[in-house]
């Protein structure tokens, strides 16, 4: 099965981190080194894919347009869906990268008596899909009471919003639930919907392993496998890494070495996969650009400079070899001198 | 490279962002809180580490017992003394000030618990 290796993958991932930081000094290799490196290949790859899209000439409007196009004036144009200008754009952009606009156009297709086929929006992927970014942007975004020294007052209203519920100690968060029905759901999805699970990769699994992985450690880390969790401990190694003073003053537990090394695997990852859709949701061409063909000439930028070249100069160029081979020319050759 | 007029504060934007806690930090590792610790006292009612690590949820069990099933009686002794499941008159009998002690590391590590909800905090 194409989740098998994946899983695999994530398990090793977890026994690695499990086992070496056990040994005495990996920690320093767990809990610095590689999150150092993670984050320089996170910064680096991004940044490099990035550029490499940006080369990529997009000579022509390819805006996927789904309404009616700016026209005459008694016609209404579709704002969002046929944008001319670069506000349209921008509001067409906003919606699809903060409410994922785009995945209501997910569709199905179901054959009713009759028969009739219809293909009706299937939002199911929709609801997942904004269920698990957004409870994944509010666990990063408490994550950095541990990097922020000062903690900032945001982080804090963040916190005291996800945790509102004050069930148990230390307090449980909401996101963790949302995330977590999120992943199942998302997983499910590819299990029991024949059509995805046919299309779905070892590289669509392993990104949904490796962050279940990370939430089930963080939710096994705060409430249950708590031996050794120095939350003090945690933070100075924190605000050491980002401030480029990184120190490990206490033995702290496995467990947050499994965490920390399955956050660094994503991290390192994310660029050289299908998660680089963070950055290239900005950068797709069918929604970023505007449907102004009829307004703007658009030249291609590789075009070779191609001359004009009228039939008289070319008549000029060819008239010798064209009388040779008896072509009618329209102006004669000239009457040579001994003639 | 095309449009680098967007890309290029794009990017530069991004690893603002990303960079942030550097940023905001100013490359000051800020030491350990150290709360202070009573006197005279050497042991509590777990070991040190375990106290670190659970207290929370130690207390969260004291509350629920104690108030859903009237139950005081904790069985550890310390140093040959019997204590009762409390906030205020075991915790608080030592540690004696919510600023000096409970404060210093909830503050680092951004923890607001509750208990202040209900209990008055002692008069400092």
């Amino acid at each position: 099965m194409k989740y098998t290796f994946p899983l695999a993958a994530v398990i090793a991932l977890v026994l690695i981190a499990w086992i070496g930081a056990q040994i005495p000094g990996m920690q320093y290799l767990f809990g610095i080194a590689i999150p150092y490196l993670a984050m320089a290949l996170f910064l680096g790859g991004f940044c490099y894919r990035v550029v490499q899209w940006a080369k990529s000439p997009v000579p022509f409007r390819i805006p996927t347009t789904c309404g009616q196009e700016y026209s005459l004036p008694w016609i209404k144009q579709n704002k969002l869906e046929s944008p001319v200008n670069a506000s349209q754009v921008v509001a067409r952009m906003a919606l699809e990268i903060f409410l994922f606009r785009s995945l209501w156009r997910n569709t199905k297709a179901t054959v009713y008596d009759g028969p009739k086929l219809t293909y009706e929006s299937s939002k199911w992927l929709w609801i997942f899909g904004i269920l698990f970014h957004y409870s994944f942007l509010m666990i990063v975004l408490r994550h950095m009471r541990l990097f922020l020294d000062p903690v900032p007052g945001f982080i804090k209203a963040l916190e005291f919003g996800d945790g509102i519920l004050q069930i148990g100690a230390p307090t449980m968060y909401l996101s963790e639930v949302t995330i977590l029905l999120a992943l199942i759901l998302l997983f499910g999805r590819r299990i029991f919907n024949r059509q995805v699970r046919y299309i779905s990769l070892a590289n669509d699994y392993f990104p949904l392993f490796l962050i279940f992985a990370i939430v089930t450690t963080g939710i096994l880390m705060r409430f249950f496998l708590r031996t050794h969790i120095d939350i003090i401990a945690i933070k100075r190694l924190a605000v050491g890494l980002v401030t480029f003073q990184p120190a490990i003053t206490t033995d702290i537990g496995a467990i947050f070495y499994v965490h920390l090394f399955l956050v660094s695997t994503l991290l390192a990852y994310f660029p050289f996969s299908k998660l680089m859709h963070m950055g290239g949701v900005f950068l797709s061409p069918t929604r970023n650009l505007p449907n102004n063909s009829r307004m703007v000439r658009h030249i291609n930028p590789w075009n070779p400079d191609i001359r004009p070249h009228s039939y008289a100069s070319y008549e000029d160029e060819f008239r010798e070899d064209m009388v040779e081979q008896g072509i009618p020319v329209e102006k004669e050759l000239p009457k040579k001198a001994d003639d | 490279m095309y449009d680098s007029d967007k890309i290029i504060p794009g990017l530069i934007i991004f690893v603002l962002f990303i960079t942030f806690p550097v940023w905001y930090n100013h490359g000051d590792a800020s030491a350990e809180p150290k709360p202070e610790l009573p006197k005279g006292v050497k042991e509590c009612v777990l070991p040190v580490a375990d106290m670190r690590a659970e207290h929370m949820q130690l207390l969260n069990k004291w509350r629920d017992e104690v108030l859903r099933d009237g139950d005081w009686a904790f069985d550890v002794k310390v140093a040959g003394k019997k204590y009762q499941k409390s906030l205020m008159n075991t915790c608080m009998e030592c540690h004696k000030s919510r600023k000096k002690f409970c404060e210093k590391c909830h503050k680092y590590a951004s923890v607001t618990p509750y208990c202040w909800d209900c209990h008055f905090a002692p008069v400092e």
